[in-house]
């Protein structure tokens, strides 16, 4: 081979560079969020209402741009109630329907005045899906997130 | 033809993949089975080719240069288009690697009527270049983005690569800026290939085949982040799975994912066998990455056979004895 120190050298660089995600998660566990739907919260529901505002699908696929259309409804439109597909009526407040469910009961607690928000923090919300993907929402930018919670 | 033919191939591609994201008992073997053996091909193919590269010798300097060689101390040397350092000639090769340098030389030749008979003309012809510069680096920053998949946490680097990427903030999940320049690019690069007669007449089936292949990939990326979405912690799970060897397959995926790791791992393995081997190949041109030294230095064919030398001396050795009797004058007694 002619000048084979240095393309045996690169193929190794190269290999190296597409191996790193092998690498990277050598020897750990392969845990992803686990979100519970058997909260104490959830289960002192009526069997009827213990599904979402929508169906888990539709929620987990679509909730930003419901969050995105409530906040339009609450904020421009002055609207408290969203009727869902089934026709059902659920009032529009992350604070009151949806950290109702998810979230744990230390959290609840843990309110006070309503300002920063536990739902971006809990394990059971927000946070743990969106940093397991790096998704980072722009509700951070004017609600503050995780951090101030963990305060 | 040659374009009906690779279209036609990629949309049996997609058929079998459509077939597969449907089919729950095949996805363990779309999911997990299809992308390992892509990756051992692709990995497998690419050291193939590369070191079949290095085996072939390069019998001359062949260095090509589009500026001042080296010569007498009032005349500048153009020190990266014509280098005699290794720092030059690493110069050279970035710059060709990163920005395309040939490409941007790229010229047209037109042939018109003029008044007193057929006129020949050349001009600079930068579309290519641009083209395929954004074509290039949106395909390597998409590539780098999807790393949130595979590792676990997500370095911050990758994370600020995506904001970056999303800057525009328009919709939501936001337009990735470097999604709309590759749809935007690989369209480009197709049209080009259709509407240029000369480029038409010497396109091969190997040459629309990836160019389909990619926008297939693309597209069924933009479906299942805008229109059929995937449930991406899922989708995480089983890329953590692959990248510790412990494969798991989380039900309820979605069946786009399914269709889109089925072409990339197409892509992967059909990598080593085309055209696409430009990505490796063009650290080897031996045009590019010589140092311009053909004169300073002497530069032997390395495939010079060894000459069997029989020196004066060795003769009159072997001979001494009988050149002595002969009469004949000997060198030493």
């Amino acid at each position: 081979m002619y000048k084979g120190g240095k393309i045996i050298a690169s193929l190794i660089i190269f290999v190296g560079l597409l191996t790193i995600p092998f690498f990277y998660n050598m020897g750990k566990v392969n845990a992803g969020p686990e979100i519970n739907l058997d909260t104490p919260a959830i289960l002192a529901l009526a069997p009827a209402d213990q599904q979402c505002v929508e169906s888990p699908e539709v929620m987990k696929a679509n909730h930003m741009q419901l969050l995105n259309q409530w906040r339009e409804a609450a904020v421009r439109d002055g609207q408290s109630v969203y009727i869902n597909s089934q026709g059902k009526s659920f009032e529009i407040s992350l604070q009151n329907t949806c950290l109702n469910c998810h979230s744990t009961e230390a959290e609840k607690a843990s309110v006070t005045g309503g300002m920063s928000n536990p739902a971006f923090g809990s394990t059971q919300f927000c946070a743990s899906c969106h940093d397991y993907n790096a998704v980072q929402p722009l509700c951070y930018t004017c609600h503050i997130g995780s951090k101030e919670a963990a305060k | 033809m040659k374009v009906l033919f690779s279209l036609l191939a990629v949309i049996v591609l997609i058929l079998v993949a459509i077939m597969g994201a449907y089919t729950t008992s095949l996805h363990y073997t779309f999911g997990i089975i299809i992308p390992y053996l892509a990756l051992t091909l692709f990995v497998g193919g690419f050291i193939y080719r590369v070191v079949k590269w290095g085996r072939s010798p390069v019998p001359f300097r062949i260095p090509t240069t589009i500026g001042q060689q080296k010569s007498l101390p009032w005349i500048k040397q153009n020190k990266i288009e014509n280098p005699t350092s290794t720092l030059g000639v690493i110069v050279r090769m970035a710059l060709e690697i990163l920005f395309f340098r040939s490409l941007f030389r790229n010229t047209k030749t037109e042939l018109s009527q003029g008044p007193k008979g057929p006129i020949l003309a050349y001009g600079s012809a930068k579309w290519l270049w641009l083209g395929s510069l954004f074509f290039h680096w949106s395909f390597l920053i998409i590539l780098i983005r999807h790393l949130r998949y595979f590792l676990d946490p997500i370095p911050f680097s990758i994370q600020i690569l995506e904001s970056i990427d999303g800057i525009l903030q328009i919709g939501l999940p936001a337009v990735y800026l470097t999604d709309a320049f590759f749809l935007i690019a690989v369209t480009y690069l197709f049209l080009r290939r259709i509407f240029i007669p000369q480029l038409k007449y010497i396109s091969l089936a190997a040459d629309f085949f990836p160019l389909f292949l990619i926008m297939s990939i693309a597209s069924t990326g933009v479906l299942m982040r805008y229109f059929y979405k995937v449930d991406l912690v899922a989708v995480k799970q089983l890329a953590i799975g692959l990248a510790t060897f412990q494969p798991v397959l989380p039900s309820g995926i979605g069946a786009m994912f399914f269709v889109h790791i089925f072409l990339v791992s197409s892509l992967f393995a059909y990598f080593p066998l085309s055209k696409l081997m430009h990505m490796g190949g063009i650290f080897m041109s031996p045009t590019r990455n010589m140092i311009s030294n053909n004169r300073m230095v002497r530069h032997i064919n390395p495939w010079n056979q060894e000459v069997k030398y029989h020196t004066y001396e060795q003769y009159e050795d072997e001979y001494r004895d009988k050149m002595k009797k002969a009469g004949i004058p000997v060198e030493k007694e």
